[in-house]
């Protein structure tokens, strides 16, 4: 996993409440059995006209969102399904952060698992940065992991919670299967404490 | 005595693995779910660390998904998803898990064939890369859904790292008038609190209302907890939910039966057990549920008007509602009922169990769907489609006008080019009214069975209380 320690960058603003992963990423891009490619998809039916051809007023295709790394998102980011193709679709296409003031337990699990960091922050500071954003669109801010803080441009810090262990994942580039993986004799030691043992691959008939 | 226990906290404690300073818990899965669409990209990291499936025994595979609803004598049409069928099924080849693929005769829905075949058991952590696993909680499972790296470490690992969740306590007393469902008691549910109103929680379903439903009835309920933002929701199990696993083909039998009775009498909450959070829901007075919007908790009572946004004071509050509205091209300020019907799908993993089929074949019987609606039936599983056919459900719906299709997740999620044509109206049996979810530019009305069969008869949005 690529390591996340510190980042500026300026803001995508998606004034929206309740984005979900059909928004994110539609289910008809999930027919792939790869990770790629996906970044083309990310927003798609927002993001195209009929035809194809880019809808100018959508905010990933104006300029100034080119480069951005930090979507600022309404309540509620990444509702709805499990896909890990939404956090892929994201990171893909160059976002690293989404800020938001909650976001939905999977989403958040996935995201946390392809480094890309979802910092939740209170509601008036969305408020402030949407409405920063709306009249300075090159406005940037910094997310510094190891002390858990969203720097403003105008000095303030702004504390965001991040679960410990996903923390050192993060900042050191690491994911959870080698931990887990570790823990092999301890597995072993509770599935031979086991009463019963569903069976799978038991015929139908028996 | 120890400290009196929620029926989620007994299930966890019984799953913890390992608990060390600074991580989350290390959390043991009894029954890992797999179908085509989120576990290729898991088997590809598998290979590429050199790594076998730990418990391929605990681990069941089916195709339901991208796979087309059209006869299975036909061969899969859409390239990209014939090549994930194949995936998925070579995968289990490989890895040595059983699998129901596109032909076997017990194919369906991944969280209808759980419990129908018995894999699904009270206590057990359940886990599939579906948001629906929720399902599975109707036994009194702990059962959630994960996203592929995680599907990945289930089946290296048989474990995932998880942090507790809090408790919510939901209670349903009374009794539900006629005409109304399960479902209408979860939309009622997720239009008070909103999708995100669960989150970070695991609900459990109680009350008198909830004990006397059906397993089927409460598979619907658990089903849609996600979209209330809880990861997991469940019942604890009692008499019903023994009857229905008995004898069931995974299910434990002889002296391993009494004694795994024995253990899931122990599970559900003990008596001064508190919880995070609660609420109540008065069965009584509930009304057939139905959503105007573009998420399952823009849900209103059918006789009551689309709320208007104007009212509301947050401005994203207040867009988004405005949003939903523009998008649905509804007007707000009067009801949905006798607004026009193009489509209407009685199907998904909410809805497509032969209870549900029963329930709107007693409506369709004898009558015909109104010629401008495309009625879809399809059953969750080949099981189930198999008893409605013995039952002559398939020639009541088909003499109605409906087709009668084949196991699969079909218009609930739109992959297998089962889907809504733009501006097309639906009222669907399914759990999700998101934007294009059904179909770029489709449009929505989440309701249940009986509602839909009642407006597909009809052509416009029905109040089924109006014809039984």
């Amino acid at each position: 996993m690529t390591p996340f320690t510190r980042l500026v960058s300026r803001l995508v603003p998606l004034p929206i409440d309740n984005i979900d992963t059909d928004q994110i990423i539609p289910a008809r891009f999930l027919k792939t059995i790869s990770k790629e490619g996906l970044d083309k998809n990310l927003f798609c039916d927002w993001r195209y006209n009929e035809d194809g051809t880019d809808r100018a007023d959508f905010i990933l295709n104006k300029p100034e969102a080119k480069g951005a790394r930090i979507l600022l998102a309404g309540d509620n980011f990444g509702c709805g399904s499990s896909r890990e193709h939404a956090p892929w679709a994201l990171t893909q296409f160059g976002f690293r952060a989404v800020l938001s003031t909650s976001f939905a337990d999977i989403f958040r699990g996935n995201a946390l698992k392809n480094s890309l960091l979802p910092v939740v922050i209170p509601h008036d500071i969305q408020k402030e940065l949407f409405a920063i954003r709306e009249t300075n669109p090159d406005y940037s801010v910094e997310i510094d992991l190891a002390s858990q803080t969203l720097l403003l441009a105008d000095g303030r810090k702004v504390e965001f919670p991040v679960d410990p262990f996903a923390k050192h994942c993060l900042l050191n580039g690491v994911d959870e299967l080698g931990y887990l993986l570790q823990h092999a004799d301890q597995i072993s030691a509770y599935e031979a404490r086991q009463p019963w043992a569903l069976n799978t691959a038991q015929p139908l008939d028996g | 005595m120890g400290t009196p226990r929620t029926i989620i906290q007994k299930v966890w404690d019984n799953h913890v693995v390992a608990q060390n300073e600074g991580a989350p818990a290390l959390i043991y899965i009894d029954l890992h779910l797999v179908h085509e669409v989120t576990s290729p990209q898991a088997f590809a990291g598998l290979r590429e660390r050199g790594l076998k499936v730990r418990q391929p025994s605990r681990t069941v595979a089916t195709t339901d998904h991208s796979i087309p609803t059209t006869d299975r004598s036909l061969p899969i049409l859409d390239v990209i998803a014939k090549t994930q069928v194949e995936k998925l099924e070579s995968n289990c080849r490989e890895f040595g898990i059983p699998c129901f693929g596109f032909h076997s005769e017990h194919q369906g829905i991944v969280h209808v064939i759980g419990p129908e075949l018995g894999f699904t058991q009270p206590g057990m952590t359940v886990v599939c890369g579906d948001s629906h696993t929720a399902t599975h909680g109707a036994f009194g499972a702990l059962a959630f859904g994960i996203g592929t790296s995680q599907v990945e470490h289930v089946l290296a690992t048989q474990c995932l790292l998880q942090a507790p969740s809090k408790s919510f306590e939901v209670r349903v007393d009374g009794k539900l008038k006629p005409g109304v469902t399960a479902k209408d008691i979860v939309l009622a549910l997720i239009a008070r609190i909103g999708i995100g109103g669960g989150t970070g929680c695991v609900f459990e379903y109680r009350g008198t209302a909830i004990s006397a439903l059906s397993m089927e009835e409460r598979m619907t309920i658990c089903n849609m907890s996600i979209e209330g933002g809880a990861r997991a929701g469940l019942i604890a199990p009692d008499e019903t939910t023994y009857e229905y696993i008995k004898g069931r083909p995974f299910a434990p039998r002889g002296a391993d039966w009494d004694a795994a009775l024995a253990r899931w009498r122990q599970l559900p909450t003990d008596e001064g057990a508190v919880y995070d959070q609660s609420i109540f829901i008065d069965a009584d007075a509930l009304e057939p549920m139905i959503t105007f919007g573009t998420n399952p908790g823009m849900g209103i009572p059918i006789s009551q008007p689309v709320p208007t946004p104007d009212a509301i004071e947050d401005p994203i509050e207040r867009e988004s509602i405005q949003k939903a509205l523009d998008y649905m091209g509804i007007h707000s300020g009067k009801p949905l009922l006798g607004h026009p019907v193009d489509v209407v799908f009685i199907g998904s993993c909410t809805n497509s169990r032969i209870s549900d089929l029963r329930q709107a074949a007693a409506l369709l019987k004898g009558r015909k769907v109104n010629p401008s609606v495309r009625t879809m039936v399809v059953p969750g599983s080949q099981e189930v489609k198999r008893q409605a056919e013995a039952e002559g459900l398939d020639d009541v719906f088909r003499a109605a006008g409906a087709e009668w299709r084949e196991a699969g997740c079909s218009m609930c999620i739109a992959m297998n080019g089962d889907q809504l044509a733009p501006g097309q109206y639906c009222v669907s049996t399914s759990n999700r009214n998101f934007e294009g979810r059904q179909g770029k530019g489709g449009r929505t009305f989440l309701a249940s069975p009986l509602t839909a069969a009642a407006s597909a008869m009809a052509g416009v949005v029905t109040d089924v209380r109006t014809i039984l």
